[in-house]
């Protein structure tokens, strides 16, 4: 997929005046972070396991040289093949010449983000194999030719009126007059045209949540149960997976799936968590034949020890995205690549650079939200603040923004003269601004363009304090003042 | 040289695991120990109370329940779910002997058929490993008497569990996995899935709206059984 990020601002600008993009995202910014929040209530160890899925993760990337090595073992023991791959092109060439291999004509695939990182559809499509993808609204994108725009719901975007004229085109062969109007129709005819793919298979081709050192075993989390019916039916089975999911042990797999769904959907576990070790044994019923595992690389091993280090601690649980203010905004497709989010922010840059991915790390309050309800306590703000950094150093951006940003720099280092100069500003400022607001302000037109910018109270916070002005009635015009 | 050496090259490098060649693994040495995380007090219950718990579980997220006190009772209980919801009296079983000795054609008119699940299949029943309190989880193991297929492909699944196989947490589970494994000669080496299965499936992926019978079956019956009697 080519990236679209250095249109961010377009994009951003496409997605506030696209309305069913807008209604969706309403329900989602109720949905989501009221069930985690509801969930993470229920349980009175949650943030101690947060705390724990940390440190699980922490130890693995120390170590994680010894841990893939641990791995690998493990997978060939149980009569699986691992292929580890430095970067996408490998990944894709690793995946066709297994397909090949197994003749195949069609690959049933199960949710992976790596798969969308690689845009492995497109390349199988190229060499003559049908890939489907089998998450329903997987499905419903790939059908539309559109990226994910969330982790876990990747057509949250779509309305049911947009899906039902997608399958209308799609599934020709059907009366062109069925009533689709009801979501419950619309996933009856996915769950019968998915069912053919299903059966019909020769390659099932899923990702990975975590794989498990001890046992050479990948593991798959879904409430659908497609992820299931794509590793169980078909002849062949392939994971993808990059090379910092690894965790050591089922116990450390159980911790860490205590706070995914919690953090994701807000279920206590999700409806179908499966493991997954090698082919089928002898004397199994079921199951596939062969099993592979893609081990891919794609930059994270430069990101260890880098300052974005922590981020490969990530488990793509999307709690990040359903709590920031930016992407409840705009959505995901306005980051224009396959992550988005706080996550998506910090991450793409890492993945594609940071030249063609240079407004994410600014799309951002660092309001701080997506730290607090982070499962693996991810510092996101500080690794944007880490982007901002790298760029400023890069000489990008506008020239008045680093002009203002030097400027506010020499200044801050020299306490009294900012102080003077701070307090000239809000000194003026609070003479002019006289019903409390400005709906106008030279050289701030950015701001006040959309929004009205609150007056300040005609002296500084630090001024007032000196003045002994807390907790009594003056303090309260602190507060007001400098909250509202 | 190959990706692999690539890969684990620069790892190593980085992690300054390349100057001292006698480090010990701690990979393996944290592996070895199978250390336990925080476990929710949750499932932490006698027997009777985790089979509660299971059951307030698992009914949250819609799954339905019934408590035998005999596997004997079984065919009555699976005839009476399937005349419950008007479904036609035809079922496949696993081959499991728990299933497999039970009297079908004298205690019911049910059609039983044994193997693995196929694409038509409406009605499956099946053997848990065991069940989880925490969460109302069951986990399933495959093998030759527990084919996965027959979780995943009818519309109505039937799960039998053993009262005295609900354990409080997965720990506890893979504990049990673990000693198996022992007995059977292949220490540490799982099934090829262990599927835990939290109610029946479902999606939210059309407007956030929530439908059960996404891929998988759109009921889950669990039979638990377990003599009252000590």
């Amino acid at each position: 997929m080519h990236p679209t990020s250095p249109q961010f601002k377009q994009n951003a600008r496409a997605a506030l005046a696209d309305v069913p993009l807008q209604a969706a995202l309403a329900k989602l910014a109720v949905g989501f972070p009221v069930r985690r929040a509801e969930a993470a209530a229920r349980l009175p160890e949650f943030e101690g396991l947060r705390d724990n899925a940390r440190d699980i993760k922490n130890h693995v990337l120390e170590n994680l040289d010894y841990y893939l090595e641990a791995y690998e073992k493990k997978v060939n023991d149980a009569g699986g093949h691992v292929h580890w791959c430095r970067d996408a092109e490998e990944a894709r060439q690793t995946i066709l010449d297994i397909c090949r291999k197994a003749d195949a004509r069609t690959v049933t695939k199960s949710k992976s983000m790596i798969s969308e990182e690689i845009a492995i559809n497109t390349f199988l499509e190229e060499n003559g194999i049908e890939p489907v993808e089998t998450d329903l609204g997987e499905y419903i994108i790939q059908l539309r030719k559109e990226p994910p725009s969330h982790i876990i719901a990747p057509a949250i975007h779509l309305s049911k009126e947009q899906v039902a004229d997608t399958f209308r085109l799609a599934h020709g062969d059907l009366a062109h007059d069925r009533p689709l109007v009801e979501p419950r129709a619309l996933l009856e005819e996915a769950r019968a045209k998915l069912r053919e793919k299903f059966l019909g298979a020769d390659v099932g081709l899923t990702g990975a949540n975590m794989l498990i050192a001890e046992t050479g075993t990948n593991v798959l989390v879904t409430n659908e149960g497609n992820a299931d019916l794509t590793n169980n039916l078909p002849r062949v089975h392939v994971v993808i997976a990059s090379i910092e999911k690894i965790v050591p042990t089922l116990e450390d797999a159980s911790t860490i799936l205590r706070v995914l769904a919690r953090s994701a959907t807000g279920q206590d576990i999700s409806v179908y968590t499966t493991f997954c070790t090698g082919p089928k044994r002898p004397q199994d019923l079921d199951g596939p034949e062969e099993y592979h595992v893609v081990l891919l690389d794609n930059g994270r091993s430069d990101m260890i020890g880098s300052e974005f280090h922590e981020m490969l601690r990530c488990i793509r649980c999307g709690a990040c995205l359903n709590h920031c203010p930016i992407y409840k905004s705009v959505g995901g497709h306005a980051y224009g690549w396959v992550y988005s989010g706080p996550m998506g922010a910090v991450l793409i840059p890492s993945l594609i650079g940071m030249e063609e991915a240079q407004h994410l790390p600014n799309a951002s309050t660092l309001c701080g939200k997506c730290e607090s309800v982070c499962p693996m306590r991810i510092p996101l703000p500080k690794m944007l603040r880490k982007w901002r950094e790298r760029q400023f150093k890069a000489e990008m951006g506008s020239t008045t923004a680093r002009w203002a940003l030097k400027s506010w720099a020499w200044l801050a280092r020299r306490p009294a003269l900012y102080r003077f100069v701070l307090g000239l500003g809000v000194g003026v400022l609070g003479q002019f601004g006289g019903r409390g607001r400005f709906s106008a302000l030279p050289f701030a037109s950015g701001w006040t363009s959309k929004r009205d910018l609150a007056a300040p109270a005609g002296d500084t916070f630090i001024s007032q304090y000196h003045k002994g002005a807390r907790g009594d009635q003056s303090g309260d015009l602190i507060r007001n003042k400098v909250c509202g | 040289m190959s990706a692999r050496d690539d890969i684990l090259g620069k790892l190593r490098s980085k992690l300054g695991h390349l100057s001292d060649p006698n480090l010990t693994n701690p990979a393996l040495t944290h592996i070895q120990e199978h250390y336990k995380n925080l476990i929710p007090k949750r499932g932490d219950l006698d027997k009777a109370q985790r089979i509660d718990l299971f059951c307030n579980e698992a009914t949250r997220i819609n799954a339905t329940i019934a408590r035998l006190s005999s596997t004997s009772d079984i065919p009555d209980s699976v005839s009476a779910y399937l005349r419950a919801h008007q479904l036609p009296a035809r079922i496949k079983i696993a081959p499991h002997p728990t299933l497999t000795g039970l009297e079908w054609q004298a205690k019911t008119s049910l059609m039983v058929e044994q193997g693995r699940g196929q694409g038509d299949d409406g009605v499956s029943v099946s053997v848990a490993f065991a069940g989880v309190a925490e969460t109302g989880t069951l986990v399933m193991t495959s093998g030759p008497e527990t084919p996965t297929s027959l979780n995943f492909l009818p519309l109505d699944h039937i799960v039998v569990v053993q009262g005295d196989d609900i354990a409080g947490n997965y720990e506890a589970v893979w504990e049990r996995i673990r000693a198996k494994s022992v007995d059977e000669g292949q220490p540490g080496t799982l099934p090829r899935t262990v599927n835990w299965i939290t109610g029946p499936s479902r999606t939210a992926d059309i407007e956030q709206t929530l439908l059960l019978g996404a891929h998988g079956p759109q009921r889950l019956h669990i039979l638990i059984v377990d003599d009252p009697r000590p």
